[in-house]
C-alpha cells in the first residue's frame, strides 16, 4: 500500500501504457476483448485518480504525491511528477473521459480496433503525463508524445478528409511546441546564468523566471503562450479545430475537446502566468480581447453551421474563450471559474460529441437539416441531448453556469483587466449560446419527422445510456455542489493570485 | 415551522423526479395527475402553516433565514441554498402553490388523453419548484437559479406540443423565442449581479441592502444595478421592449398559459423589484423609468388586445398590460399596491385562461373568437366564472381587481404623476372594452361554430374555475383602502418588507385629500362601466357599427392588428443581419478565406518553393559538376 501511495502518479501515467502493451499481445481478431481491456485499464486508472482526489490535501499548497528520479543530471533534467489542486481536477477529468469515450463509442469503430485502443491508451499516458509533469523537459516530452497517437487517431480512423485535418492539426501544434522548446531551453539557460546551473525543475524556475529582464520575459512568454493559444485554441488560431473535430472519430473528438484543449489553458496557468508575471501584465489585456472575440465569434459562427459536429467544435472556441478570460482576470473567482469551466467543457462538450457520434452511427450524416422531429422517434436520446445542451448553455443548477458565472463575476471586478467591459461583452456569449444550441436542438428534435429515414432510428441502447449517465452525474453534481471540486483547487489558485498581486506591486516599483 | 420551508420545495421536486423518470411507465393518468397535483397541494399546506406561524408573531419578528447547504463558495463569494421566510415571500409562495394547485387539478381534465401526460406534469412540478426557489431565495444568485429555471420550464411547456404548427411558425419556434428574449433580459440581470458583487462584495439580500442603505439617494452604482435588474424584469415580465415573446407563448397548452404566462412566472419581475425595493427607493431615476415603461406597456398592450381574434391572444396582451400596471405601482413606490394587484391578478387571470381553456376544450381547440358565440347556454359555469373574472379585471367594485387597480392609479396620482394616471385610466377603459368584447363574442352573440357540439367541461376542470371565481370576488377585501375607515390587511402584512424602502423614498405623497381619492375612484368605476357598456353596445346591439369603424380606420386597424409590426422590425434589424453576418462574413469569409487562407497559403508557399528548388537536386552528376565550376568562377570573379 505504501509503495502504491508513493508511486501512484507514475502508476496513473503508465498504467495505460501497460494496458497498451498487454493489448498488443492479443490477436487483433478478438475485438471485444481488446475493447474490454482498453476500458478496463483506463477505468483502473480512473479509480487510482479518484483515490488521489480523495487523498489530496487541499490545506497543503505544495505539490503532492511528488516523485523525482534523476534523468540528465548535468542539465538538472529529471523525471519530476506531482500534482496540486489545479492539475488534480484535470487529471481526474482525463482519466474519467478516456474510459467513457471508449465505452460510448464501443460500436462505432470496427476497423483496426487493436491499433485504435492502443492509441487511446498511449494518448492517455501522454495526457496524464502533461498534467503531472513538474519538469519543463518532461512536460515537453509528454506534450509531444500525446500528439502522435492523436495524429493517427484522426488520420486512420477519421472521416473522408482526415489526412488534411490530421496534418493541419499536427503542423499547427508543432509550430507552437517548437517555439515552446526554444523557450524551455532559454529558460534553463537563464537559470544557469543566475544560479550557475541549467535546470528544468519547474519549482526552481518559479523562483528564477520572474526575475528575468522584461524583454527576455516577453519573448519567452510569447513562445509559451503562442503554443498554448494554438492548443486552446484562442481566436484566431482556431481553424485547425473544426477540421480536426469533423474528421476525428467520436472518441477522438471527445478526448480532443475534453482534454487536449485544456492542456493549452492549463499551460497558461501553469507556465505563462507564474513564470513570466511582468510579461503577463503586459499582454493580459490583449489576450483577454482575443478571448472575448473568441467567445462571440465562436458563438456566431457556430450558429450558422450546417454540420452538427462543426457547430459543437466552434462552440468550443466560444467556451474556451471564457476559460482564457477567467485566467486573465487573475482573481480567485475568475481563475477558479476557469478551472471548473475546463472541467465543465470537458464534460458537456465531451457528451455533446458522444451524442453527435451516436446519431452519426445511426444515420451516417451529421447535417442538421437531415433531421427533424427526432423527439418523438428517440425520446431518450432527445432528453439526454436537452440536458447536455442546457448544461453547455449555462443553465443555473447545471455545471456550465458555475464556471461561466465565476469567470464573469471575477473578471468583472478584476484589477488586472482594469475594465468591466471584458466581462460585459463576454456575457453576450451567454445569450448567443442559447441561440445556437436551442436553434440546433429545435431543428433536430422538434417539428414533424420529415425524412422517412428518420422514422426508423433506434433510441439509445443500454451501453450508451450508461456512458452518458455517468457524465450527467457530474454535470448535476458540479451544478449543485461545485464545492467538492472548488475547495480542492482554491488554496493553489489563491496562492497564484496573491503571488501575481505581489508581482504587480513589484513591477510598479521597478518602473519608478 | 419555518425551518421546514424546504419541504415546500422538495415536494414538487419529488413529483418532477417521479413523473419525469417513471411517468412513461405509469399507465394510469389519474396516478400521474394526482401525484403531480398533490405534491403542489402539499407545498401549499406548508406555506399556509408558515403563514399561520408568522401571523402569531409580532410583525417585526416575521423574518427568518433558513440555510440548508452551501452552493458556490470560492474567493469572496459564498452562496448558499438559503431561503428567506418573510411576509412577502410567504404571500408569493401561497399564491404560487395555491393557484398552481388548482391549475394542476384542472390539467388532469384538460390534458386527458395526451400522449405526453406524464411529461406535462413533470414539467409543471419542476416549474413550481423553480418558481418557489425564485420567490423564497435569500440571495440574488439563488433567485437567478429560479429565474432561469422557470424560463426553462416555460420554454419546455410552450413547445410542449413540439410537432404542432402555431400561426405562421411552430410551437417550438415560440418556445425558443421566449427563451432567447428572456436571455437578453437575463444579460442585464447578470451584469447587475456583477456590479453588486463588485461594489457590495456579496449577493445576499441582507448584506446588499444594508450596505446600499448607507449610500446617498441617486447613487450611480445603484442606478445601474436597478436599471439592469429592470432590464431582466422586462424580459421575464414581458414589458416594452422585450414583451414580444409572451403573445407567442400562447402556443403552449392553456393551463400553462394560465399558470406560467399569467399568474406566476411573468410576475417574477414585479416580485424582484418588490424584493429589491430598498435599492429602487435609492434610485429615483430608475423608479421613474419603471413607472413610465409600466404605464406605456399598460396602454400599448391593451390597444393590441382590442383587435385580436385569438381568445388567448387577447388574454396574453391583457396580461402584458396588467403587468404594466404592476410596474407602474413599483415605479411610483406603491410597492404593496403592486403586490396586491399581482395577487388579485393571479386569481382572475388564471380564471380567464382556464375559462378560455374550457371554451377551447368544448370547441375542439378552436381559438378564433369570430368562430364562437352562444356558448352561454352550453357552458353555464364557464360563462359565469368568466363573466366574474371579466368584471374583476375591468375594475368593477367590489370585485378584487377594482381595489388593486385603483390603489395603483391612486398611487400614481397622489405621487404627482398625473400623466401616468391618465395612461392608466385609458388602459383601464380599453381593458373593460376588450374583456367584454370577448365575453360578448364567445358567450353571448349568436353561435358561429358550425356543427360542433359544445359541452361543459368535467368537474375536475369546473371546480377550479369556481374556486378561482370565489377568490376573484373576495381577494380584493384584503386590501380595502384605509380611506374607507377600515384596516388595509395586506398593507399591514407587507409593511415589514417595505418599510426600509418607504423610508428612503424621495417621492412624497403630494395629494392627501380623501375627497380627491373618492372622486378618482368614482371616475375609474365610470371608466370601467363605460368600457363594458360600449363593448356590449357594439357587439350585442349595433353589430353593424364594428364593420364601419374598422373600415374607416383601416390603416390604424391594420397596424394595431399586426401588433405594430414590432416582430417584423426586430427580425429585420437584429435577427437577419446577425445571421447573414455570421454566415457570410465571419464564417465563409473570415474563417475560411482569411485565416485558413493564410494557413494553407503558407503551406502552399513552402511547397511551391520546394518544388522549384528540388530541380536543383536532379541526380545528374554532370549537372552538379557544371554548377560546381560556375560557382568557382563566380567566387573567383568576386575575389578578384
Amino acid at each position: 500500500m505504501e509503495l502504491l501511495q508513493k508511486h501512484i502518479l507514475s502508476l496513473i501515467i503508465f498504467l495505460p501504457t501497460v494496458g497498451a502493451l498487454v493489448i498488443s499481445l492479443i490477436n487483433s481478431e478478438r475485438k471485444n476483448l481488446i475493447k474490454f481491456l482498453g476500458i478496463l485499464f483506463s477505468t483502473a486508472t480512473f479509480a487510482l485518480s479518484v483515490y488521489v482526489f480523495v487523498k489530496y490535501d487541499p490545506e497543503n499548497v505544495n505539490f503532492q504525491f511528488v516523485e523525482i528520479y534523476p534523468w540528465i543530471k548535468s542539465l538538472d533534467i529529471a523525471y519530476r511528477v506531482g500534482i496540486d489542486g489545479i492539475s488534480l481536477l484535470l487529471l481526474v477529468l482525463t482519466t474519467f473521459l478516456t474510459p467513457i469515450g471508449l465505452l460510448a463509442t464501443w460500436g462505432s469503430v470496427e476497423k483496426r480496433v487493436k491499433g485504435y485502443v492502443i492509441m487511446f491508451l498511449l494518448l492517455e499516458t501522454g495526457m496524464n503525463g502533461v498534467f503531472c509533469a513538474l519538469d519543463t523537459f518532461l512536460f515537453y516530452i509528454f506534450w509531444e508524445v500525446m500528439l502522435i497517437p492523436m495524429y493517427f487517431i484522426i488520420g486512420i480512423w477519421g472521416g473522408e478528409n482526415r489526412i488534411y485535418a490530421s496534418i493541419k492539426f499536427v503542423i499547427y501544434t508543432m509550430v507552437g511546441s517548437l517555439l515552446m522548446l526554444v523557450a524551455i531551453i532559454a529558460l534553463g539557460n537563464f537559470a544557469s546564468q543566475t544560479n550557475g546551473q541549467f535546470t528544468a525543475d519547474l519549482q526552481k524556475l518559479y523562483e528564477i523566471a520572474p526575475k528575468i529582464s522584461l524583454n527576455a520575459q516577453i519573448l519567452m512568454f510569447l513562445a509559451f503562450t503562442l503554443s498554448f493559444a494554438i492548443k486552446v485554441p484562442l481566436f484566431p488560431f482556431h481553424t485547425w479545430l473544426p477540421d480536426a473535430h469533423v474528421e476525428a472519430p467520436t472518441a477522438g473528438s471527445v478526448i480532443l475537446a475534453g482534454v487536449l484543449l485544456k492542456m493549452g489553458t492549463y499551460g497558461i496557468l501553469r507556465f505563462s502566468i507564474p513564470l513570466f508575471p511582468d510579461a503577463t501584465f503586459l499582454f493580459l489585456p490583449y489576450i483577454a480581447v482575443l478571448a472575448v472575440i473568441g467567445i462571440i465569434y465562436g458563438a456566431l459562427v457556430s450558429f450558422v453551421q450546417p454540420d452538427l459536429k462543426k457547430l459543437v467544435a466552434y462552440s468550443s472556441v466560444s467556451h474556451l474563450g471564457f476559460v482564457v478570460l477567467g485566467l486573465m482576470g487573475l482573481t480567485v473567482e475568475s481563475v477558479q471559474g476557469a478551472l471548473i469551466q475546463m472541467v465543465n467543457h470537458g464534460l458537456s462538450t465531451g457528451a455533446l460529441f458522444m451524442l453527435v457520434g451516436m446519431i452519426y452511427d445511426r444515420r451516417h450524416t451529421r447535417m442538421i437539416e437531415e433531421f427533424g422531429g427526432l423527439a418523438r422517434v428517440t425520446p431518450v436520446y432527445a432528453t439526454f441531448f436537452m440536458i447536455v445542451a442546457l448544461s453547455s448553455l449555462g443553465l443555473p443548477g447545471l455545471n456550465g453556469f458555475v464556471g461561466e458565472f465565476l469567470i464573469l463575476l471575477g473578471s468583472f471586478k478584476s484589477k488586472f483587466l482594469g475594465s468591466s467591459a471584458f466581462a460585459i461583452f463576454a456575457a453576450l456569449g451567454v445569450i448567443l449560446a442559447a441561440v445556437y444550441l436551442l436553434t440546433a436542438y429545435q431543428r433536430i428534435f422538434f417539428g414533424k419527422v420529415t425524412k422517412p429515414e428518420n422514422e426508423k432510428i433506434k433510441d439509445l441502447n443500454f451501453r450508451e445510456v450508461v456512458s452518458l449517465a455517468f457524465v450527467l452525474i457530474f454535470i448535476v453534481w458540479i451544478g449543485v455542489y461545485p464545492n467538492t471540486f472548488l475547495k480542492k483547487s482554491e488554496p493553489n489558485v489563491k496562492k497564484i493570485v496573491e503571488q501575481m498581486e505581489r508581482y504587480k506591486a513589484g513591477l510598479f516599483r521597478a518602473v519608478r | 415551522m419555518h425551518k421546514y420551508i424546504g419541504l415546500a420545495l422538495i415536494f414538487p421536486l419529488i413529483g418532477f423526479i417521479i413523473n419525469g423518470l417513471f411517468g412513461w411507465r405509469i399507465k394510469k393518468e389519474k396516478i400521474i395527475g394526482w401525484l403531480g397535483s398533490l405534491t403542489v397541494g402539499a407545498s401549499f399546506v406548508v406555506s399556509l402553516l408558515i403563514y399561520i406561524e408568522l401571523l402569531g408573531l409580532p410583525s417585526y419578528e416575521r423574518r427568518f433565514i433558513v440555510e440548508y447547504f452551501s452552493w458556490i463558495k470560492t474567493g469572496g463569494l459564498d452562496i448558499s441554498f438559503s431561503y428567506l421566510v418573510d411576509p412577502l415571500s410567504v404571500l408569493m409562495a401561497m399564491v404560487v402553490t395555491g393557484v398552481g394547485f388548482l391549475i394542476h387539478i384542472y390539467s388532469i381534465g384538460y390534458m386527458h388523453g395526451d400522449k405526453g401526460f406524464a411529461r406535462f406534469f413533470a414539467y409543471l412540478n419542476l416549474f413550481i419548484f423553480m418558481m418557489l426557489t425564485l420567490v423564497l431565495a435569500d440571495n440574488y444568485l439563488l433567485m437567478f437559479l429560479g429565474w432561469e429555471g422557470v424560463g426553462l420550464c416555460s420554454y419546455l411547456l410552450i413547445g410542449f406540443w413540439y410537432d404542432r404548427p402555431f400561426e405562421k411558425m411552430t410551437t417550438s419556434d415560440a418556445g425558443r423565442k421566449a427563451f432567447i428574449v428572456n436571455r437578453i433580459g437575463d444579460f442585464g440581470f447578470l451584469i447587475a449581479l456583477f456590479l453588486m458583487y463588485k461594489y457590495f462584495g456579496s449577493l445576499d439580500y441582507n448584506t446588499v441592502f444594508s450596505i446600499a442603505s448607507k449610500l446617498q439617494s441617486g447613487d450611480t452604482t445603484i442606478f445601474w444595478i436597478t436599471l439592469l435588474l429592470f432590464v431582466g424584469a422586462t424580459g421575464k415580465s414581458a414589458q416594452i421592449p422585450l414583451y414580444v415573446w409572451l403573445p407567442d407563448a400562447m402556443a403552449g397548452p392553456t393551463p400553462v398559459s394560465a399558470l406560467i404566462h399569467a399568474a406566476t412566472m411573468v410576475t417574477a419581475g414585479v416580485y424582484m423589484i418588490a424584493r429589491s425595493s430598498v435599492l429602487y427607493a435609492l434610485s429615483p431615476t430608475t423608479m421613474e423609468i419603471v413607472a413610465i415603461i409600466g404605464a406605456l406597456t399598460a396602454v400599448y398592450a391593451a390597444s393590441m388586445g382590442l383587435v385580436q381574434n385569438g381568445i388567448k391572444k387577447v388574454l396574453a396582451y391583457s396580461t402584458i398590460s396588467q403587468l404594466g400596471y404592476m410596474f407602474l405601482a413599483m415605479g411610483v413606490g406603491a410597492f404593496s399596491a403592486g403586490i396586491f394587484h399581482l395577487t388579485t391578478h393571479a386569481f382572475f387571470k388564471a380564471l380567464l385562461f382556464l375559462g378560455a381553456g374550457a371554451v377551447m376544450h368544448a370547441l375542439d381547440n378552436e381559438e378564433d373568437i369570430q368562430k364562437m358565440g352562444g356558448l352561454k347556454e352550453h357552458l353555464p359555469i364557464t360563462y359565469k366564472t368568466f363573466f366574474i373574472a371579466s368584471l374583476a379585471i375591468a375594475g368593477i367594485p367590489p370585485l378584487s381587481g377594482f381595489f388593486s387597480k385603483d390603489e395603483i392609479l391612486w398611487g400614481a396620482y397622489s405621487k404627482g404623476y398625473f400623466w401616468l394616471w391618465i395612461l392608466g385610466a385609458v388602459g383601464a377603459f380599453m381593458t373593460a372594452f376588450y374583456m367584454f368584447r370577448l365575453v360578448a363574442l364567445i358567450f353571448e352573440t349568436p353561435p358561429r361554430y358550425g356543427a360542433k357540439h359544445p359541452h361543459e367541461a368535467p368537474k375536475v376542470m369546473t371546480v377550479p374555475l369556481i374556486i378561482l371565481g370565489f377568490f376573484s370576488i373576495v381577494s380584493g377585501f384584503i386590501g380595502i383602502p384605509e380611506s374607507f375607515g377600515v384596516k388595509n390587511v395586506l398593507h399591514h402584512w407587507l409593511e415589514p418588507a417595505f418599510e426600509d424602502a418607504s423610508s428612503k423614498l424621495v417621492l412624497e405623497t403630494t395629494v392627501h385629500s380623501i375627497t380627491t381619492e373618492f372622486v378618482l375612484m368614482f371616475i375609474s368605476v365610470l371608466i370601467g362601466i363605460g368600457g363594458i357598456l360600449l363593448a356590449r353596445y357594439l357587439y350585442l346591439q349595433r353589430t353593424d357599427l364594428i364593420g364601419k369603424i374598422t373600415q374607416n380606420l383601416h390603416g390604424i386597424y391594420k397596424i394595431v392588428y399586426n401588433k405594430y409590426y414590432v416582430d417584423e422590425i426586430y427580425d429585420a434589424v437584429v435577427v437577419k443581419p446577425v445571421v447573414w453576418g455570421s454566415e457570410k462574413l465571419l464564417w465563409r469569409f473570415f474563417d475560411v478565406k482569411i485565416i485558413d487562407g493564410i494557413v494553407n497559403g503558407s503551406a502552399k508557399i513552402t511547397s511551391t518553393i520546394s518544388s522549384i528548388i528540388r530541380y536543383v537536386q536532379n541526380g545528374i552528376v554532370q549537372f552538379y559538376a557544371v554548377i560546381f565550376v560556375i560557382g568557382i568562377l563566380i567566387v573567383l570573379w568576386i575575389i578578384f
